[in-house]
Formats: C-alpha cells, sequence, structure tokens
C-alpha cells in the first residue's frame, strides 16, 4: 500500500514536473530561435531546404564569409534609422514614466492620508481603463486632436499615454501609501516638520519599493504599447513598435525581412533585461490587485 | 482624469451620430454638334469646403448604428426569412462585419480564457513543487511571453509558423502537404492566434496563482495530510477553495485582456479570416484619406456596450462587497 501511494505521488509529480518543462521550452524557445536567427540571412531564418540551415547558418557563410552577420541590425538601425525611432521612444517612455510617478506619489500619498475611501472609486477607473479597449478611447480622441492641430507630436502621445495609465499608478501607490505607517510622518509633525517636509524627509526615504514597482508598469506600458502610438504619431515621430508594424510592409516588398526581425530582437532586448534586475518587483506588481482583494 | 476617461467616449457617441459628407456633385449640360449630354462631376473646391466648416459631417442620428456594418438588424431579418436552417442564418450573419467579429472576439476570449486559467494552475502547482533553486529562473522565463509588446511577441511567433519558418515547415512536414498554409484557411488562423493568446496571457495567471500558493496555509495542508488526503485530494479541498478569490480577480482580468485583442490580428496580418472588435475601428480610422470617424465612434461604442456586458456582474459583487465593508 505504502509503495503503491509512493509511486502514484511520484508519478504525478514527474507529470507536472514534465509540464512545467514543457512550458518553460513554449516560452523561452521563440525568442532563442529569433535571437539566434536575426545574425543570419533570410534564406537561413526562412530556410526552404532545411531548417537547419538556421542552426549553422550555411548560407550565411556562403554569402558572407561568416556564420554571424550583423546586416540585419545595420541595415534595421542605420538604413532604416531605426535608432530615430528608439530615441522617440526614450522620450515618450521616460516623460510617461516621470509625470505618472510624480502625480502617483503625490497624490497617492495625499488619498491615503485624507482619511476619506477614496479606494473604491480609484480602483474602479483603473479597472474600467483596463477593461476599454484602448483603441475605442483613441477613436474619441482623434478626430478633436485634429482639429486642434495637435495630432502627431511626442507630446499629445505623452499625455494620452500619462492619462491611460495614471488611474493604475495612482490605485498602486495609493494603497502602498495605506501600508506606510501614519505614526510615520505624524512622529515628524510632532517633532516640528510640516506636511511637506514630513512627506520630504520621512516619507521619501521609505517609499522607492512602492514607486519602483510603479514605474516599471507605466515604463511597460508607455513602451509596449501599439495602439495610441500608431494611431496619434505623425510617421515622422513614430516610436519603434509602431515603425516595425510600418516596417513589416515595406521589407516584405524588399525581400528584406531580416531588418525587421533584427529590429524585433532589439525591441524586446530591453524588456528582457528589465525582467532579469526587477523580476521581484513585477512579480509583487502583477499580484498586487489580487492578494490584497 | 474622469475626463481623461469621459470625454473620449463622448467625443466618440457624438462622432457616431454623424456621417462624413458626400463628395459636392455639380450637374452641367455638356454640349456639343451632336446635341446635349448631362455631365456629373466633383466640386473640389466646395468638397474641401464643407469638410472644414463642419468636420463633424452631416447628422445622421441613430442609422449609422443600424446600417450594414454595425448592428444590421434589416439585413439580419432577411437573413433570418431568407435561410432555411439555423446553420445557414449563422452563415449569413457571421458575414457582417460587426457579428463576424463579435463571434470572433467572444470565441477567442471563450477559449483562451478558461484553457489559460486551467493550465496556469497547474503550472503554478508544478513550479511549486520544484527544488527552490529552479523557482527563480523558471518564474524569469514565464514572465516573458506576457510582458513583451504583444505586437513583437506575435511577430516572432509569425515567423516562426511562416511556411518556410521553422513551425510552419515542421507541420508541413508532418503532415506531408507542401501547400498546407497556417494563413490561408480560416479555422487554422483562429486556432493560431488563440494559440498564441493563450501563449501570452498564460503566464499571468500562472504568477498570480503562484503568489497565492505561497499563501495557503501549512496547518491546514497537514491536517488534510494526516487525515489520509492523498495529494490529488488536498489540491481540491484545500489549496482550490483557498484560491477562489483569486480566480475569480484573474477571470476579469483575462475577459477583459481577451476582449480587447488586436495586436496579434496586426501582426499576424489575419484580417482577411480574423477580425475583432477593436480591429474594426483601427481599420475605419485606418481608412486613407478619409477616416470614418462615425462608423469608428459607433462600434467604440458598441463594444464599451459589450464590455459592461461582460463586467456587470462583477461590478455589482464590487460595489455589494464594498458596501459590506463600509457598513
Amino acid at each position: 500500500m505504502q509503495t503503491q501511494a509512493k509511486t502514484s505521488i511520484s508519478f504525478v509529480k514527474g507529470l507536472s514536473f514534465c509540464l512545467v518543462c514543457l512550458w518553460l521550452l513554449i516560452a523561452a524557445f521563440p525568442f532563442v530561435w529569433s535571437f539566434w536567427g536575426s545574425f543570419k540571412v533570410q534564406s537561413d531564418f526562412f530556410s526552404k531546404a532545411d531548417w537547419m540551415y538556421a542552426l549553422w547558418g550555411t548560407n550565411t557563410i556562403k554569402e558572407t564569409g561568416s556564420a554571424f552577420t550583423s546586416s540585419g541590425y545595420y541595415g534595421a538601425w542605420i538604413i532604416k534609422g531605426f535608432w530615430k525611432n528608439f530615441t522617440n521612444t526614450g522620450i515618450v517612455v521616460f516623460f510617461t514614466v516621470l509625470i505618472s510617478l510624480t502625480i502617483g506619489t503625490l497624490g497617492g500619498y495625499a488619498l491615503a492620508r485624507s482619511g476619506f475611501r477614496y479606494a473604491f472609486w480609484i480602483l474602479m477607473a483603473a479597472l474600467i481603463f483596463r477593461a476599454m479597449p484602448h483603441i475605442t478611447l483613441v477613436s474619441g480622441y482623434l478626430l478633436p486632436f485634429f482639429e486642434w492641430n495637435i495630432w502627431g507630436y511626442l507630446p499629445t502621445t505623452i499625455i494620452v499615454l500619462v492619462a491611460m495609465n495614471q488611474p493604475f499608478t495612482l490605485w498602486m501607490l495609493h494603497s502602498f501609501f495605506l501600508n506606510v505607517p501614519k505614526d510615520l510622518d505624524e512622529s515628524a509633525m510632532i517633532d516640528g516638520c510640516n506636511r511637506f517636509q514630513a512627506f520630504r524627509y520621512v516619507v521619501v526615504p521609505v517609499m522607492w519599493p512602492g514607486v519602483i514597482t510603479a514605474g516599471l508598469f507605466s515604463f511597460l506600458l508607455a513602451y509596449n504599447d501599439f495602439t495610441v502610438t500608431v494611431m496619434l504619431l505623425s510617421e515622422d515621430n513614430e516610436t519603434i513598435i509602431p515603425a516595425i508594424n510600418s516596417f513589416l510592409g515595406t521589407t516584405q516588398v524588399e525581400g528584406k525581412v531580416m531588418y525587421a526581425v533584427a529590429a524585433v530582437v532589439s525591441v524586446t532586448a530591453p524588456i528582457l533585461v528589465l525582467v532579469l534586475f526587477f523580476q521581484r518587483q513585477i512579480v509583487s506588481g502583477l499580484t498586487a490587485g489580487a492578494v490584497k482583494g | 482624469m474622469i475626463l481623461f476617461i469621459a470625454l473620449p467616449i463622448i467625443s466618440a457617441f457624438v462622432q457616431s451620430l454623424f456621417i462624413q459628407h458626400e463628395q459636392v456633385l455639380i450637374v452641367s449640360q455638356n454640349c456639343g454638334p451632336f446635341g446635349c449630354s448631362e455631365v456629373t462631376s466633383i466640386d473640389f473646391e466646395k468638397t474641401i469646403k464643407l469638410r472644414q466648416d463642419a468636420p463633424l459631417g452631416k447628422y445622421n442620428g441613430i442609422n449609422t448604428y443600424l446600417n450594414r456594418s454595425h448592428l444590421a438588424f434589416a439585413e439580419v431579418g432577411n437573413a433570418w426569412s431568407a435561410s432555411e436552417t439555423l446553420v445557414d442564418f449563422f452563415n449569413e450573419v457571421f458575414n457582417l462585419p460587426l457579428y463576424g467579429a463579435l463571434a470572433f472576439t467572444l470565441t477567442y476570449t471563450a477559449v483562451v480564457t478558461p484553457l489559460v486559467l486551467i493550465l496556469g494552475f497547474a503550472i503554478a502547482i508544478g513550479v511549486n513543487g520544484l527544488p527552490n533553486i529552479m523557482k527563480g529562473p523558471s518564474i524569469f522565463v514565464s514572465l516573458l511571453p506576457h510582458l513583451v509588446t504583444p505586437l513583437v511577441g506575435s511577430l516572432i511567433l509569425f515567423w516562426m509558423v511562416d511556411g518556410d519558418g521553422i513551425i510552419g515547415a515542421t507541420i508541413k512536414l508532418i503532415f506531408n502537404d507542401p501547400d498546407l498554409s497556417l494563413k490561408a484557411s480560416t479555422a487554422l488562423t483562429w486556432t493560431m492566434l488563440i494559440v498564441y493568446g493563450i501563449w501570452h496571457t498564460l503566464p499571468f495567471s500562472f504568477i498570480v496563482f503562484y503568489a497565492g500558493l505561497q499563501t495557503v496555509p501549512f496547518e491546514t495542508l497537514e491536517a488534510a495530510l494526516i487525515d489520509g488526503a492523498t495529494k490529488w485530494q488536498r489540491t481540491i479541498y484545500v489549496v482550490i477553495p483557498h484560491l477562489v478569490p483569486l480566480i475569480s480577480f484573474v477571470t476579469i482580468m483575462l475577459l477583459m485582456d481577451n476582449f480587447r485583442v488586436f495586436e496579434p490580428i496586426v501582426s499576424f496580418s489575419a484580417e482577411a479570416h480574423a477580425r475583432s472588435l477593436s480591429w474594426i475601428i483601427y481599420n475605419d480610422l485606418r481608412e486613407s484619406g478619409n477616416p470614418l470617424y462615425g462608423s469608428a465612434g459607433a462600434t467604440s461604442i458598441l463594444t464599451i456596450i459589450g464590455i459592461a456586458f461582460l463586467l456587470l456582474p462583477v461590478l455589482i459583487r464590487t460595489w455589494q462587497d464594498f458596501k459590506l465593508k463600509g457598513h
């Protein structure tokens, strides 16, 4: 009896272990494959003859003399001017994160200390914003923006992204500040600080974990956004994601799909680094809503 | 904040009541030696002026909602009376743009959501059973598909299932059919998009369940073990009841995310076979030179109503909880 129970447990264990391995493979393989393939020529990455070509780079050696080529990256970054889009993304992401964190920290702190239960309403607003497909909001913005002649510029996009991001950031920081004990800033105020000094010298030093988590999610939203940027930016001001989309059309025709592959890998790399360094914060952010209810 | 939520919705609603201007036509008589003929031409100047004066277009009332590309009551009615069987009727109806998109969006949501819930839970239990040293790296790898840009993630998969890409070529080999293309048939395109959807959203449900598993009280598990419960029974009777609030949270999030499926359709270029509601709006707005604001606005409003229906039960429950806590 005992042994039978044991084998059945280890069987279940083995099965779930296999499942996890399979999932990890499915999750990681596309990235590894594209990264490896981005250093090959097109006839290897999309091999008609034999998929092993992509591994060894048979045609890449034939065409360039080496098993690895950076021609895709050269084409994307220099010839197609991808660096410009990258700069645009940098600007948009930087200001979106900066503005939403500033409003989020000040507002979140104020709401958390005001005593009234705003939490529900902020949560509702965050929820509604998450529920709404962004494109429905963009379709409302588009015509007024055309009329006011502010369509196509980076600041307009930044404002819209901040607006979409704000309820979530505000809610996240609000619940974070609720966990910072009130006694902390009250004792500072008894010691003669005013409200602002208490915030500056007592709360600011302890708020970084929450701010980093909220900042990461603002970053991801601004960096990953396609819907807003593709509709609201003119071609000169495109950020990377819509730029890749427009790559698709042109590169397919020119037979330069590798440019797009290289661009895609370049876009993924920062996210990879981000997850590597901030895994703990991202996990806590993703689960924040669930665990706190 | 409310400004930014409410205004675009109102703006979309107002736009949806209008329709773009028709071109101004001039009918002139062209008389030649062989008699006169009437020639109709477009007066570009007047058309442009009209569009500038009233950019919204002319008032169309609720008609945009009723026309063929939206609710299309007339067409549905016709289809109902014309078709003999229910299958015929549905075929007719799903050829209409809005209903076709609705069908895809709902199928996608209905298939992806439960699968992601179940698989995410299974993987969370699996990872929880791993030795500690492997947990960190496996969580790292698992997070990637969720955090990578949807457009980029689906592009990576798209290239792999391409006829010459690694998965596409393998499938061809397995079925021994050199003409097989995942992009050519509707059923395969839908499957492809759904597989992508699962790949993309699975990490979210996994990570939430995994965090939940850490909070399962050890004493209860031990008590169940002493009472002779097998691992399976412990999972069903102890772990799952503990995770019920999480399950409902993940379900809401998944429903919302899946309902607005959009990017994969763009990067898979799947619009010939699968369109979602978001994609229709995007397409209306992209109509080169002359965006169909009215049509996009109407679809937006209908989508918002759809989401409201989907989330109504949840909202009511949250509100009740809130009031319960308040008193």
